[in-house]
Order: C-alpha cells, then sequence, then structure tokens
C-alpha cells in the first residue's frame, strides 16, 4: 500500500486574533475489519486512522478519537483563534502504530 | 425456449414441492431479515457507546445549541458529508470540550469525537462518514460547565457503506 500522503490547507498569513479555516486529508484506505476478501471470504483485518492532532504552537487546540465509520481518505475541517506566528503541527495515528505528520507554518501580523 | 423444455421435463408434482420450499424458505428469510436489521440497531449497542463516552451524565435537548449539518438524502453511504456547528461562545470559561458523534444503524455506531479547546474560535468541524443504510445520527456536546447536550437528525441513504 502507498505511504498515506497527508495534505494540510493552512492560510499563510492572518491578522491577530483572526479565526482561521484549516483543512486536512490523509489519504488512508480506512479499512473497517467488517469487510470479506471476495475471493477468500475472509475478513479483511481492520486498519484505520485511530486518531487525529491539531498542536498550534506546543499546544493541542483540536483532537479527534475516529471510528470505522469514518470514510476512506479521512478529512476535517475545524477552526484556530491565531493570536501569534507560529508552527501547527499535524498528526495522524495508524491502527500499526505508524504516526504520520505535517507542519504548516503561519505568520501572524 | 430451452428453459420451458426443461421445465416440462420437471413432473408437475416436483414442480409444485420445489415451488412450494422455495417460497417458504423466502418467506423464513424476510421473517429473519428484519430481526438480524433490529440486532445492529440494537439500542443497547448505542446505548453501550454513548454510556462509554459519557457515562451517566444527563443529556439535555439540544437541538437548539447543536446543528448538523447532513445531506437529507446521502446517495453514496461511502462518503456521508457531516458538520457540525454548536453555539457556544468558546471563551476560556465556556466553551464546548467535545463533541460525539454516533450513527444508530451502523454495525458499530461510533463514528468519531472531536475535542475542542477555547482556541478553536468557534466550535464547528466537518469530515466524511460511512453510513451502511438510512438512519439516525446521533451528536452529544459536552460543555467545559458539564453539561451535555444531545441532538439527532436522519439521513437517508440509497447505496450503503459497509459492504465488501
Amino acid at each position: 500500500m502507498a505511504q498515506p500522503k497527508p495534505r494540510v490547507r493552512v492560510p499563510k498569513k492572518a491578522d491577530k486574533g483572526e479565526v482561521i479555516e484549516i483543512k486536512t486529508l490523509i489519504s488512508h484506505p480506512m479499512e473497517s475489519g467488517q469487510r470479506k476478501d471476495r475471493k477468500t471470504g475472509e475478513l479483511i483485518p481492520r486498519k484505520i486512522i485511530n486518531k487525529f492532532a491539531c498542536v498550534y504552537n506546543g499546544n493541542e487546540v483540536f483532537s479527534a478519537d475516529l471510528h470505522p465509520a469514518i470514510s476512506a481518505n479521512p478529512y476535517f475541517s475545524f477552526f484556530v483563534k491565531v493570536e501569534e506566528s507560529g508552527e501547527f503541527e499535524f498528526t495522524w495515528v495508524d491502527d500499526d502504530g505508524s504516526v504520520y505528520s505535517q507542519v504548516s507554518k503561519i505568520t501572524v501580523s | 425456449m430451452s428453459k420451458t423444455l426443461a421445465a416440462q421435463t420437471v413432473s408437475r408434482r416436483q414442480f409444485v414441492i420445489t415451488v412450494a420450499a422455495g417460497s417458504a424458505a423466502a418467506a423464513a428469510l424476510s421473517l429473519a431479515a428484519p430481526s438480524a436489521v433490529f440486532a445492529t440497531e440494537d439500542a443497547k449497542t448505542l446505548d453501550e457507546a454513548i454510556k462509554h463516552v459519557v457515562g451517566d451524565k444527563e443529556l439535555m435537548d439540544g437541538a437548539s445549541v447543536i446543528t448538523l449539518e447532513l445531506p437529507q438524502i446521502a446517495e453514496n453511504g461511502n462518503t456521508v458529508p457531516l458538520g457540525i456547528s454548536i453555539d457556544s461562545p468558546m471563551t476560556e470559561a465556556d466553551h464546548v470540550t467535545s463533541v460525539h458523534l454516533f450513527a444508530a444503524g451502523n454495525p458499530r455506531p461510533d463514528v468519531a469525537s472531536f475535542n475542542f479547546s477555547p482556541s478553536n474560535g468557534y466550535a464547528e468541524a466537518a469530515t466524511r462518514m460511512r453510513l451502511a443504510k438510512t438512519q439516525d445520527i446521533i451528536a452529544i456536546a459536552e460543555m467545559s460547565d458539564g453539561k451535555a447536550y444531545m441532538t439527532r437528525a436522519e439521513v437517508k441513504v440509497t447505496i450503503g457503506g459497509c459492504g465488501g
């Protein structure tokens, strides 16, 4: 399977105190663990992203606990009020323990 | 033509027996099917899922607090867009701490839990989910003052998203 590829949209600039919208997506099959292999009839083991988190300058501002009912290529959008320039770090935790992450910078004036 | 010929070679008695057995099996299936459906819709599983995240907390009617943005009809149950927004000032003193989402008719009712903080500005988030069939979506919002609100909305699903 291809390595999951995270994609994040964060504005490059914002005014102090502005509420910005962040959109994230990661390519991942989100195998629910309920599907059967059409040829062998065996259940395909569950493999999903079970946790997503967004950390802004060291503080966790948004996180999500996910279940198999989340679609493949999980997408999230949410808002953050920005007070200072800095970094957003996004992390996705896979069932197999892998962690995928992405960092975006923002300039706040 | 060959089909009718084949049918004629089967004796009338045999034919009647086969048809009767077939329809009996079909009837049994149609009787069994609803109970199987109810098994997945079992209130207990949904209750368990809710209990697991909010415990025995009293759930107040959240119809005026929580807005669920859902399509009325979802053509494809594999990706149903879902947006939630909660009426909250999102200050340190008064904000939404978390939102839990459930799909009552999925084999596993849990969908996701979102954890908010005052620095979100707006208590809004969106994602996409899978729905096995037409069913109710339930959202529970927990506030920083300890209160919890619940609301629900129905989505009609044309093609379920849990098959394989």
